[in-house]
């Protein structure tokens, strides 16, 4: 099963610490190496994007900052896996490292199924 | 949380770390059977006192210190081996040190991966014990879960793993990665595990039980691991591009009914092309650390061809052809050379394909082989020689064993018979590789 981790915190929380970068990027190297993350990235600030919605029949393009959203995302991941609860707890361990390595950060990793090779997206 | 989510949420931890844990204690006990069943004990542990103690902090560890624990107390038990529990403990004081697990992920884990990787597929074990062994071992599955998967019995894997163990044991078969020019030979071993995982999934027709696509995305990551443990040869860049070019288009070659559906006839949108992408650039890997001529890169790049291609008539049919020459002469197989006629036929027109597909027809391994009367059907009925199409066709509809392939041939068969409109519409039978 495939999924898409997608971490999301206030925008202003400035720059990770580089101890958090420095774990992170070994927890990373750990899942590559484990064969079980095939992707990720960075997003860049939300000045650099826009929004394009379509409601009531008309598209409206929004430029970035979004400064009334309290919460954006800043990073994904792709993993695939064998339950979600495997990747809930791949997930828990990134989680653990912020709560390690920078104090006072709060946000939240949202965790979605795929529909990939085997469209078990909605199994268990 | 209640009972059910701990015992869901161990096995996945277990899933996590039992290839590591299975590994690490095989490297202090010598003997990969007795170090799965300490692990085994270790998890038992953990499901015995997790659901009132509530899951530790850092369950991994937790289950790593388990473990070892009972190896402790295995090797006290053991008063003949009392000097190894001796060396034992100085091993593991040593590594007692460690204070936290971050840490411990280092670059011995990935050593004790791949002992744990080539001793499960190791030569003296047959290849369904290699299979098995490595399913369970490297891919935390369990017996019922691999019974499934190969439609056989529970007891049947249950005994197979059992064997395999024994085996290994009685060979005194070393937990450590081979050496020198024995690592090529044992390597390619593992690959052949692999990939007979992945096309165990892969082959399954149909069926909606997870298990046999579970073995592909099992093969698949078996084969990132190694690609991560054994960064430098090509073959198994190779292996992982090929597997991954193939899984990329596992939601396209099968329709909603369940019918196979032919690369041609693939609905590409459907193609995975975060697959695609991994597997051409493992494929550009191999081929840098040149290893552009072994039978995996040569395999990847065929499958490359096709998924360069937007649409079917992009397809670089003269490089196929060329890349199955090259394949025929270095594993010479008949299979091979039927695909490599058809790779011809699209790239040279029919009747050169067919030139070489009748050279095939006396082939002995040949004569029950569905696919090529049906191959040879079609590159008659494109040159419009309709009535030994439709022979062909029912010949081809007469050799095979599935249901639902059988009738597709007898309707290819009857509307060769209805061509005889010289504009009817005739089509060539695409490659016939999957």
């Amino acid at each position: 099963m495939r999924f898409l981790m997608m971490v999301k915190a206030p925008e202003n929380s400035g720059p990770p610490p580089k101890e958090l970068m420095d774990a992170m990027g070994k927890l990373a190297e750990e899942a590559m190496k484990s064969g079980e993350m095939i992707e990720t990235g960075g997003l860049g600030p939300t000045a650099a994007g826009s929004r394009v919605r379509l409601s009531g029949g008309k598209i409206t393009v929004t430029d970035g900052p979004f400064t009334e959203a309290k919460e954006v995302f800043g990073g994904y991941a792709v993993f695939e896996l064998k339950s979600k609860e495997e990747a809930i707890e791949r997930t828990r361990r990134f989680m653990e490292l912020h709560h390690k390595y920078w104090p006072g950060w709060e946000g939240e990793t949202e965790v979605r199924p795929m529909f990939s090779m085997t469209q078990q997206a909605t199994a268990r | 949380m209640t009972s059910a989510d701990t015992h869901r949420t161990i096995d996945a931890v277990w899933r996590i770390e039992s290839p590591r844990i299975i590994a690490g204690i095989a490297r202090i006990v010598r003997d990969l059977g007795l170090a799965e069943e300490l692990a085994q004990d270790a998890l038992i542990a953990a499901l015995e006192q997790w659901p009132a103690e509530g899951i530790p902090d850092n369950p991994g560890a937790w289950l790593t210190a388990a473990a070892k624990h009972r190896a402790i107390d295995h090797f006290r038990r053991n008063k003949r081996l009392e000097q190894k529990h001796e060396e034992l403990r100085y091993q593991l004081e040593g590594r007692q040190n460690v204070p936290d697990y971050d840490s411990a992920l280092d670059d011995e884990f990935g050593d004790d991966l791949l002992r744990l990787v080539f001793t499960a597929c190791h030569p003296v074990l047959s290849s369904e014990a290699r299979v098995a062994l490595t399913l369970r071992l490297l891919g935390g599955l369990t017996t019922a879960e691999i019974a499934r998967a190969y439609l056989i019995s529970e007891a049947t894997v249950a005994q197979r793993i059992v064997r395999a163990k024994r085996t290994l044991s009685d060979n005194r078969v070393p937990f450590e990665v081979p050496r020198g020019e024995e690592l090529a030979s044992r390597l390619s071993s593992v690959l052949e595990v692999i990939y007979l995982i992945f096309n165990e999934g892969y082959t399954a027709t149909a069926g909606s039980d997870w298990t046999r696509p579970a073995l592909c995305e099992e093969a698949l990551r078996l084969g990132r691991i190694l690609a991560e443990l054994v960064p430098n040869d090509p073959e198994v860049h190779g292996i992982v591009a090929l597997m991954e070019i193939q899984a990329s288009r596992s939601r396209a070659r099968v329709s909603a009914s369940g019918e196979p559906i032919l690369i041609l006839d693939q609905n590409r949108a459907l193609w995975d092309q975060l697959l695609i992408r991994r597997g051409l650039a493992g494929l550009e890997r191999a081929q840098k650390l040149g290893g552009s001529h072994g039978p995996y890169t040569l395999q990847a790049a065929i499958a490359a061809c096709h998924a360069r291609a937007l649409v079917p008539e992009e397809t670089e049919w003269e490089r196929i052809a060329a890349l199955y020459a090259e394949l025929a002469q270095l594993m010479p197989s008949p299979i091979v050379d039927l695909n490599r006629a058809v790779a011809i036929a699209m790239a040279f027109g029919p009747q050169a394909g067919l030139a070489l597909v009748d050279q095939l027809a006396a082939e002995p391994a040949l004569q029950s082989y569905h696919l090529l009367p049906s191959v040879r059907g079609d590159l008659l009925t494109k040159l419009g020689r309709f009535d030994e199409a439709r022979g062909e066709f029912e010949r081809a509809a007469s050799l095979t064993s599935n249901a639902r392939e059988r009738e597709l041939l007898l309707e290819r068969a009857q509307h060769a018979l209805s061509l005889s409109n010289p504009h009817g519409r005739s089509r060539i039978h695409p490659d016939p590789e999957r």
